[in-house]
């Protein structure tokens, strides 16, 4: 964290440049970009970004929301959320419009596939140069019309190197016996299957309800040894020792290593999820030019290394990763070699009928076990009761009602 | 109750504006919902695919009526304590008893989950003592404390106030006519304090059966309340029909709950000051 200091003195001093920055990579724009902010000035967008998903100012970093209103004048509402799912809903009510929003790669299929997101002007982006190749052409936004990505990340296997010794580097980890009630598993339930599939060698975007239901079953199976589903919990239970192994975000690993240097990290042989999360704009959007300025500034290297800085998420940017200043360029997890590069699959988005079963099986998943006799017995004992109770009671009523009726 | 003054009606019309947009049309679209399907089609399928969580239903309706059931044997002593000490005193021990509701709901379950954590505060301590760490938290009695705990306020304020309330003349008159501490509190105190027992009753019983937050964090996710459900088909697989289905099914338990209990509530108007009608 002492780094932050150094690093903030650096972006200050970057950042008063930061129009000579913009000069220098863009110098066919940069006057008309002038000329935009100016025009914009006055007007405001309402940004709607993963909750702890931007750097805030907190621990000395830079609050990138006010460095954009200083910098443009334009003002920036802000709000977050905590999954895709709720993100979607909120969009498919049309409760409110947002000009910004930062989804996954499979649920930008989904908004693409629906309707919900408009093209985006990339005249208006000249950083968007800064992308790595290798993030673009993706298969939700294969035209690149529609997304910028932000943040890339990878799941993986967490341990506790005081309580598991050398464990292989499978999935099987999490349904070793020998940990039983140490395991922490996924509360929601794209990721939790996703375990089982990838450790049964099950395409993890199958319409198939066979294979939905062998993953179910190997979770059933997983149920025993499992302490708890969890999800933003597993920061405080795998930090304080509360459990021995859990699978969570690579770039989470890193925020809890900082406070547990006892936890390990591997990428499992058989397979695990990549994700991408990009800036989208919703065809909702009041003020797409503004928008469109809002991700030019989030591309800018000063913006995104402190992003990549505060979040500690891998970056699409290749600014950032060639920047020397950047403290997490040399990261292994971050960025694994070629030769330890796992094998990843995206997410795609699934039908409404894989959905609907998805999340019966997962609710089953939670209820199984409950013995299901125990609870008709409690309540019928209170039923029972409170039937005496009301017989008795009503007895009582009309025995009074004689003694004042004498 | 015929003469309603112009000035009482427009007193009420904010009320009344109030529960149309955000009580009765939320209410009639959980209803259009519940019996739809996606496209918008006339549709019981809802309905029927509720048996599959009969267990949930049964499971939520068990831990409320515990949790209900602790809050009352903690609630009423302490409530009759607070009422029966000097007034100044009644103020402060007031305000403890609302303090935690000050704090977030969400930082109050979080810091019990510190608090019974295998690792927590308290197993270090068994720890240290010899007893040994005890496995607390992921249980179904972790999840029926933190109902207490978030809950047990509402219980203790309204059988505070009726107590307050009560005629003391009443007590005294009994005691005169001979009758022991035990038949005093039988068949005075507890009789007159009925309605804000029964509102106590209501305010903790109906957030305990549709909590989802509190099962999720105590219970470690790993059984299903009817909260967590309804949750899941609105927020993962986007089935806004089930998920509406499922709350007016509850909706409907909770009512009838209600309902079984109203018949202890006796016909005769008690003068209390609970905080239901």
């Amino acid at each position: 964290m002492k780094k932050f200091a150094s690093l903030l003195l650096a972006l200050i001093v970057m950042l008063s440049f930061s129009v000579v920055a913009f000069a220098e990579t863009s110098p066919l724009t940069d006057e008309e970009l002038q000329a935009k902010y100016k025009e914009l000035a006055g007007t405001s967008i309402n940004v709607y970004n993963w909750g702890e998903y931007i750097s805030d100012g907190s621990e000395g970093a830079m609050n990138v929301n006010e460095e954009f209103e200083k910098l443009t004048g334009i003002k920036v509402n802000y709000t977050t959320y905590d999954t895709n799912e709720a993100m979607y809903t909120k969009l498919k009510s049309g409760g409110a419009a947002y000009d910004i929003v930062i989804p996954s790669d499979y649920m930008i299929q989904r908004l693409i596939n629906e309707g919900y997101l408009q093209k985006i002007n990339f005249e208006n982006i000249p950083n968007y140069k800064n992308i790595m190749d290798e993030y673009k052409d993706l298969y939700f936004d294969p035209q690149n019309e529609y997304s910028v990505p932000y943040n890339v990340g990878m799941v993986g296997v967490i341990y506790n190197k005081t309580m598991v010794k050398d464990p292989e580097k499978s999935w099987s980890l999490m349904w070793d016996k020998e940990y039983k009630g140490q395991i922490l598993q996924f509360n929601n339930p794209r990721d939790g299957f996703a375990t089982a599939m990838f450790m049964l060698g099950i395409d993890v975007n199958t319409q198939d309800e066979a294979e939905w239901q062998k993953a179910y079953r190997m979770l059933i199976e997983q149920k025993g040894v499992v302490q708890s589903y969890v999800s933003d919990e597993i920061f405080n239970k795998m930090e304080s020792g509360s459990a021995a192994i859990s699978s969570y975000y690579a770039g989470d690993y890193l925020l809890m290593k900082d406070n547990n240097p006892d936890l390990e990290f591997f990428y499992p042989e058989e397979g695990t999820n990549i994700f991408v999360d990009s800036i989208c704009i919703p065809k909702s959007s009041q003020n797409k030019e503004a928008a469109e300025l809002y991700i030019n500034f989030l591309l800018s290297e000063e913006v995104a290394l402190a992003n990549a800085e505060y979040l500690y998420y891998a970056t699409p940017n290749k600014t950032v990763i060639e920047n020397e200043d950047y403290s997490l360029r040399d990261n292994e997890i971050l960025y694994p070699q070629k030769e330890d590069m796992p094998k990843t699959q995206y997410y795609h988005n699934l039908d409404q009928e894989t959905l609907g079963l998805m999340t019966t099986l997962w609710s089953e998943l939670k209820i199984e076990g409950t013995s299901n006799t125990a609870v008709y017995i409690k309540l019928g004992t209170v039923a029972f009761i409170g039937l005496v109770a009301i017989i008795f009671n009503t007895v009582k009523k009309k025995k009074r009602e004689k003694l004042y009726d004498v | 109750m015929q003469k309603k003054t112009l000035s009482a009606k427009l007193l009420a019309s904010p009320h009344i504006v109030w529960s149309v947009l955000f009580i009765i049309a939320p209410l009639i679209m959980v209803a259009y919902y519940s019996f739809t399907n996606a496209d918008g089609n006339f549709t019981l399928e809802n309905i029927k695919a509720l048996s599959d969580y009969k267990e949930v239903f049964l499971n939520s309706i068990w831990y409320g009526i515990l949790a209900t059931i602790i809050c009352l044997v903690v609630a009423y002593p302490t409530a009759y304590f607070i009422a029966r000490s000097k007034l100044r005193v009644q103020s402060t021990m007031i305000m403890l008893v609302m303090l935690p509701m000050w704090t977030s709901l969400l930082v109050r379950t979080y810091s019990i989950m510190s608090l019974i954590e295998n690792t927590g505060i308290i197993n270090t301590f068994l720890e240290k003592i010899g007893i040994g760490p005890l496995q607390m938290i992921n249980t179904p009695g972790a999840v029926v404390l933190g109902m207490v705990y978030d809950f047990l306020p509402f219980m203790i304020l309204p059988i505070y106030s009726v107590l307050t309330k009560l005629d003391n003349k009443l007590v005294e008159a009994a005691h005169d006519l001979g009758a022991s501490k035990v038949t005093v509190l039988a068949k005075v105190i507890l009789p007159l304090s009925r309605s804000g027992i029964l509102s106590g009753i209501t305010m903790v019983f109906v957030p305990s059966v549709s909590t989802f937050y509190i099962s999720q964090k105590l219970g470690g996710g790993n059984f299903a309340l009817v909260g967590e459900v309804i949750e899941g088909q609105f927020v993962t697989s986007n089935n806004f029909n089930l998920g509406a289905a499922l709350s007016l099914v509850l909706m409907v338990l909770i009512l009838i709950c209600m309902a079984i209990m109203n018949h202890f509530s006796g016909d005769e108007e008690e003068s209390g000051g609970g905080l239901m009608p």
